[in-house]
């Protein structure tokens, strides 16, 4: 069936900020469908509250709400849009409950809008722990024993009757939070408490623990006729146990014979049949690795991460066709823009394997606990495609930028090989570099085997990464072991240090292209991977091509990370589309699955690869473009700066030399100098000793980071010398390459600026302002466009400053710079000369195409030229404002107080026509309960901020809370005649913070503590606990007080405008 | 198995692929040694390495594997489509030394080195399949030693034909084979059947005469069958006439007849239509193929080189009920008698998709009605 005809104008509903477990992907996909929708006349209507998507830009859909994800909001934009459909299936979880709600409600039939690709039904009969078991017993499918309780005892009960170890699953929850593998009855206690209370609906599945099966997916999609493909298999390497998302999955599955792998495929169709999803789903099987037993983990009948994975790793475009699918189309109808010669109804053939690898946030939280289980914990992911898995998982881990060159992990080495095998049983993060070295110790692969229960094949194949490390280091180094070497993923630099020799004749790698087909037919995508062969497809594809323009490669950011997101994904993309309209051909580098930029039909070329030095020299080699672009793919292609530049690389934009001179301590601050620039007083420390030394000369509290970092990474203020100490320990336990910086910490209002710079002029289309004072990370600040607060001398200064300092760095496109204003002066804190996170918001508010700019700046154009002026842009009609997100409740034991190191993984957009409704919005749309539920806040607080806090409990009385405070806050807050009730710490005895928590009357909790980060600190454990029982935790007095605000505001649904951006 | 991680190298010989244009590709020796010509031709499967190996449909032929890694899960003994490997070599990209399943039995190499198969490691596979994309299918040759007169030996690769493969193959004796719950009784005349047919028939209820290819009219009507199955096999389905002659007076009785693809190929024949040499053949297990009747898209497992054409098919004999959504060769026909119906892939899969098993059930509820 074609396009139906009672479709006209779709809304389509995003997944909202990126948090742990809803990342990048959903960008992809929503990106893919609004774009298919609008190919096929249909009018898109979006609405989702990341600013930092391509999807939210006005080009993608017909309007764009960049509102609050709530029923309350929905329901207003569809009345005002009036809708006749709504695709609920593309925005993650978060877009199927709302849609689900809205339905249930009889919302969308009283408004007449129809429900696309999946039904109420079909998502409670795959979410419903009981309907699913139903389900998938009526068609014979089997379940792991399991039984839906809904409160504790039962639980209790059932764990009795099937045997302890059982795993414990929230119902309706992102990412599985809240569940985990119960050992003992102690732990199922807490566990299932926990994931009762985290579930919407108070429900948890107890079942059978099958840990130590293989875990495989399958990706399937469904048309309205039953036309039943799979797009894929995937095997996770690490076996039933490890939430898929945070596993190292291969694609296609490798350890299953044919026998049962159809098994398994049959089971994934007859599980969509029977749900009736119209569209795409995936499937979780659990596969008894000694017979042919196996299980249903999990169905989710929306596109997900797999998809994107799948997506990516197969050239299949899932979303593409899942949302042609809704819209009426049937499988055969869809062509298959890779071959352009046969449909979507098709299986791929693949003719490469290719490796996920998980980017998890350990190196930034790192007292988080690392243990991975059915919770989700990484950020982002990378893939890596090779024609062997070695050579795959090489480029893996490369791709997850550890600094890694191959599975030795250096801290690994100095331990025995008794600790080695006792390390095999922690299932954390470094569990496949810990197999690595157990294999190097001469631990049998039957040993790694029984203790890890990951499948023999993988571990021979890493085995054959140490053999071939053995053969390196002994005898001469022939043209073909180093050949051989190549193909198992060796870069030359380690082929080098191992032999101790030079390869007789070098290699560049040859790229072959991922055309869904595995070479059945002619494709004519232009997607590459590299291998050592002697037949390049890309040089081929090239030559084939040839369209005599200037080629330029746009290095991406990688994988997605705590202070490097969605946000430079956005940027690479808006380069490739400004380069191409400018009349070059555009090529990305880039290895991250989940994003629009690697979605092949962004760039000319596509180069799915790591993102190092000798990588990038094969790309070039194949390519020899006429330039390249490093400035918007943060510090990930920043990096790579010093060795273009060596190879005589022509970088476009701002130079090499430039860049070094905003990084370099000593050559920066001679610039601020020069410039007459004031920036805090700062000194470098290599070692403890000095670190304390300079610290106490500039007097705490001092700042303290590493040189050449990005989010703040490694990042803290100290107050004292103990402070200095514990940052000292942790920083120096790797080796330093560059100096740490210590900076005098000046608490004043921080603000930001991006520019555009062109050598003579500069652009600023907006300042913003944060409401956190300097030292917590811009990153993690409520971010205000345009300023409020600001003199309109201070503004001029800004504005001034940063157009010396572009001029004198010599920008040539992007710049960001953050300034801190402290008693009335304007000092510089950092300058970025590359694109930053907040280039995403600010061009979709102020209607300046930032990258654009920047890009035609950085090929030789004239700010002047380019129709919009220089200097400082006029303010607009709205106020936006910039709420971060946090995963917290995902990662055990991390600290959730804000400071000069990022922490938020997303972020939100607040928009309205004054300040008041903006930050409401944007503290809904951030999660905030911006009504009362409970009935009081706990406020706790170190002694410098007790004098703020009482203005600020004040404002919570006002607006009907009751105060509890902890004995120092409460005393000071009596002093000051506001009312409190005393509550004992975390530790002390009852009445303490854990049971009032436990009551469920606290709504917030202020909380701000000095010392250290590490968990067994009691503020720290208070806040855990809070976290745990969700209660909103603010970490910040400026944090708090705008809420407070806000609260006093007693805002309403009726007081928003919906604002459609694109008319902005 | 012992598994240890002790660092011993395996043992790298040469060997050499040859194909009729003359180009040379060195990789390296598994399996057997010496020297095979036969067929080049690719699958796009990505499991079932050893049903491959096995189905004697590969007659003469030497396989290519497109996908890279192939032995992952060894060899077992439950898994052959038939008694031996019919393949005359076997190009890959790596075979994999440590399998890991728990049926497996042994290596891919060691199964090739008993079967006294050829092969070919270390070649780039996905160059090999452009090339045969492109040119079509071409003759070849696995040695492990290069020939001395290259010449001659490229003459003898050119005429080099697949010849009475159909006779290499089939039985020579009919067997019978005894259904558990037995219902009905089928002929299954072996082209180079493939092991999966005889045991969709048995777990069905049918008792099944497995019955070589040149059986005669009357031979059956002595086993008097409920229905007759015509199996796959190799080579080119026109050189078939003596079963295409038997074909054709079978049509005259009102026997259910249930064709599968070179049974689909010589039904064809014997009603009048005529096949073509494919390109480069459908080897796979992704095809997709649409039922016009059920007006449904279903993906299927296929080995074959040459196809009816579509077009040559009387209508008032029969129409074309299945073709290929990529190519849109003809995939299957329906008799008009209502009694005979033919597919050109293989609803028995093994390798492959289970999505068409249901015209084993199709076939029965035939038999039924008689």
């Amino acid at each position: 069936m074609p396009l139906r005809n009672d479709i006209k104008k779709v809304l389509v509903i995003g997944s909202g900020p990126i948090i742990i477990g809803q990342a990048a992907e959903f960008d992809y996909a929503g990106t893919q469908v609004c774009r298919t929708l609008k190919a096929d006349g249909l009018e898109v209507v979006l609405v989702n509250s990341n600013p930092a998507t391509i999807m939210t830009d006005k080009t993608i859909a017909d309007k764009v709400y960049i509102e609050p994800l709530t029923l309350p909001v929905l329901k207003k934009i569809i009345k005002i849009e009036k809708p006749d459909s709504i695709l609920p299936t593309m925005g993650g979880q978060t877009a199927l409950t709302l849609s689900m709600q809205l339905a249930k409600e009889g919302f969308l039939e009283e408004q007449n809008v129809k429900l696309l690709g999946a039904t109420p039904e079909t998502i409670d009969k795959a979410e419903d722990r009981q309907l699913f078991k139903d389900m998938l017993e009526s068609i014979g499918e089997p379940v792991i024993p399991s039984k839906v309780v809904t409160d504790i005892d039962d639980a209790l009960a059932f764990a009795e009757e099937i045997g302890y170890p059982v795993i414990v699953r929230p119902a309706y929850t992102l990412g599985g939070t809240g569940g985990g593998i119960v050992s003992t009855k102690k732990q199922l206690l807490r566990i299932g408490e926990n994931g009762l209370r985290l579930s919407p609906i108070h429900q948890i599945l107890v079942e059978r623990c099958v840990s130590g099966w293989k875990e495989i997916e399958f990706e399937i999609i469904r048309d309205s006729k039953n036309n039943t493909i799979t797009v894929c298999s995937m095997e996770n390497v690490d076996p039933v146990g490890v939430h898929t998302g945070d596993s190292i999955v291969v694609a296609p599955a490798v350890t299953l014979s044919d026998k049962e792998y159809q098994m398994l495929r049959t089971a994934s169709i007859n599980i969509i049949q029977a749900l009736g999803v119209e569209g795409g789903c995936n499937c979780q099987f659990a596969l008894n690795p000694d017979n042919f037993e196996y299980a249903v983990i999990e169905v989710n009948p929306r596109v997900s991460r797999s998809s994107a994975l799948a997506s990516k790793a197969t050239g299949y475009p899932i979303a593409k066709v899942a949302s042609k699918i809704a819209i009426g189309y049937t499988l055969d109808e869809i062509l298959n823009t890779v071959t352009g010669k046969t449909y979507a109804c098709f299986e791929p053939a693949l003719d490469y394997i290719v490796v996920k690898f998980p980017k998890w946030p350990f190196d930034k939280f790192v007292y988080a606990k690392r243990t991975l289980g059915t919770q989700m914990k990484a950020t982002g992911e990378v893939m890596a495609i090779g024609t062997t898995f070695e050579q795959a998982m090489m480029k893996a881990v490369r791709c997850i930028e550890l600094n890694l060159d191959s599975l030795n992990l250096r801290k690994l080495k100095e331990k025995d090989t008794d600790t080695i095998e006792e390390l095999l049983h922690h299932c954390d993060d470094e569990r496949i570099f810990v197999v690595y070295e157990a294999l190097k110790r001469g631990i049998s692969i039957d040993t790694i085997f029984e203790i890890t229960k990951i499948d023999r094949w993988f571990i021979n194949k890493l085995n054959n990464l140490f053999k071939m490390e053995q053969s390196l280091s002994q005898g001469e180094l022939t043209q073909e072991k180093y050949k051989k070497a190549k193909k198992l993923g060796f870069l030359d630099k380690t082929i080098k240090n191992l032999s101790g020799q030079e390869p007789p004749q070098k290699l560049y790698a040859s790229y072959k292209m991922v055309d869904t087909c595995a070479a059945e037919f002619a494709a004519e995508t232009p997607y590459f991977y590299s291998t050592y062969d002697d037949e390049n497809e890309a040089r081929e594809f090239i030559e084939q091509h040839s369209t005599g323009k200037k080629k330029v490669i746009v290095f991406g950011s990688g994988p997605i990370r705590i202070g490097q997101g969605i946000e430079f994904d956005y940027c690479s993309v808006h380069c490739v589309t400004a380069l191409k309209e400018a009349g070059y051909e555009a090529i990305i580098v880039n290895n991250n699955p989940e994003t629009v930029s690697t979605d092949f039909d962004i760039s000319d070329r596509l180069y799915f690869e790591p993102l190092t030095p000798e990588d990038v020299d094969s790309i070039l080699e194949t390519e020899q473009p006429w330039g390249v672009v490093v400035q918007f793919g943060g510090q990930t292609a920043i990096k790579l700066t010093k060795h273009l530049k060596n190879k005589g690389v022509k970088i476009l934009g701002t130079s090499a030399d430039s860049i070094d001179a905003a990084e370099d301590r000593e050559r920066f601050d001679k610039l601020l100098e020069h410039c007459n620039i004031p920036r805090p007083n700062g000194r470098m420390a290599y070692t403890t000793e000095v670190a304390v030394k300079e610290a106490q000369k500039l007097g705490y509290p001092v700042l303290l980071r590493p040189s050449y970092v990005l989010g703040g990474q490694n990042m803290i203020i100290a107050h004292g010398k103990n402070d200095v100490i514990e940052y000292m320990d942790i920083i120096t336990a790797t080796e330093l390459e560059n100096p740490v910086l210590i900076d005098k910490y000046l608490m004043g209002t921080e603000v930001e600026v991006d520019a555009v710079c062109d050598g003579d002029d500069f652009l600023i289309p907006g300042i913003m302002e944060h409401i956190e004072r300097a030292g917590v990370h811009s990153g993690d600040s409520i971010s205000i466009y345009p300023p409020q607060t600001l003199t309109q001398e201070i503004r001029d200064t800004i504005v001034e400053y940063t157009g010396r300092l572009a001029k004198e760095l010599n920008v040539s496109g992007l710049v960001n710079i953050q300034y801190v204003i402290y008693q009335g002066q304007v000092y510089v804190i950092e300058v970025n000369p590359r694109s930053s996170r907040t280039v995403p918001y600010i061009s979709k508010v102020t209607n300046v195409p930032i990258v654009d700019l920047a890009t035609k700046v950085a090929l030789g154009a004239k700010l002047k030229d380019l129709g919009y002026g220089s200097g400082v842009c006029p303010e607009g009609d709205y106020v936006a404002v910039k709420v971060p997100v946090f995963s917290f409740p995902k990662l055990h034991d991390a600290d959730n107080h804000l400071g000069p190191e990022m922490k938020s993984t997303g972020e939100v957009l607040g928009i309205d026509r004054d300040l008041e409704t903006a930050l409401y919005k944007g503290l809904i749309a951030a999660g905030y309960e911006m009504h009362k539920v409970g009935n009081c806040v706990l406020i706790t607080v170190k002694d410098s901020d007790k004098p703020e806090v009482v203005p600020l409990a004040q404002k919570f009385i006002d607006f009907g809370y009751k105060i509890w405070a902890t004995k120092g806050t409460s005393e000071y807050l009596r002093e000051h005649g506001v009312p409190s009730e005393i509550v004992n710490k975390h530790d002390g005895p009852s009445p303490n913070t854990s049971d009032l928590f436990d009551t469920g009357e606290v709504d917030f909790v202020v909380s701000t503590s000095t010392i250290g980060r590490k968990p067994a600190v009691h503020s720290v454990q208070m806040r855990r606990k809070a976290i745990e029982r969700n209660i909103a935790c603010l970490t910040s007095i400026d944090t708090a007080n705008a809420l407070a605000n806000s609260l006093l505001m007693r805002k309403t649904l009726e007081d928003f405008n919906m604002v459609d951006i694109v008319k902005i | 198995m012992e598994h240890g991680n002790q660092l011993t190298e395996k043992e790298e010989s040469k060997a050499y692929l040859i194909l009729a244009d003359g180009s040379v590709y060195q990789g390296k020796s598994f399996g057997a040694q010496g020297t095979a010509l036969g067929e080049v031709v690719f699958t796009t499967g990505m499991t079932g390495y050893q049903e491959t190996l096995t189905d004697p449909s590969y007659y003469g032929q030497i396989v290519t594997q497109t996908f890279p890694l192939i032995g992952n899960y060894g060899v077992n003994e439950f898994d052959s489509e038939s008694k031996k490997s019919w393949v005359k070599g076997y190009i890959v990209r790596e075979w994999c030394e440590e399998p890991s399943n728990f049926r497996c039995g042994k290596t891919i190499d060691q199964y090739l080195k008993e079967q006294n198969v050829i092969g070919i490691y270390d070649i780039d596979t996905r160059a090999l399949t452009k090339k045969t994309r492109e040119h079509g299918v071409m003759n070849g040759a696995i040695t492990t030693e290069l020939p001395e007169d290259m010449d001659a030996f490229l003459k003898e690769l050119k005429e080099y034909t697949i010849r009475e493969a159909v006779k290499s193959v089939t039985c020579t004796e009919k067997t019978f084979h005894k259904a558990e719950n037995q219902e009905l009784h089928v002929a299954l005349y072996d082209y180079g059947s493939k092991e999966n047919i005889l045991r969709s028939l048995l777990e069905r209820g049918c008792s099944v005469t497995v019955v070589p290819y040149n059986t005669s009219v009357k031979e059956i009507m002595d086993i008097n069958p409920d229905g007759i199955m015509l199996s796959n096999g190799p080579g080119d389905p026109s050189e078939n006439t003596e079963p295409i002659a038997i074909l054709k007076e079978l049509m005259k009785t009102e026997i259910p007849i249930f064709g599968i693809c070179l049974g689909h190929q010589l039904l064809a024949l014997a009603n009048g239509a005529t096949t073509q040499k494919l390109k480069y053949g459908h080897r796979g297990a992704n095809q997709p193929v649409v039922d016009t009747v059920r007006d449904r898209v279903f993906i299927t497992s296929q080995n074959h080189g040459y196809a009816v054409v579509g077009e040559t098919l009387n209508r008032e004999v029969g129409f074309v009920s299945h073709h290929n959504a990529n190519d849109g060769s003809c995939e299957g026909i329906t008799y008009q008698n209502g009694k005979a119906f033919t597919v050109q892939f293989h609803p028995e899969a093994c390798a492959g998709p289970l999505d068409t098993k249901y015209l084993f059930d199709t076939f029965i509820g035939l038999m039924k009605q008689q």
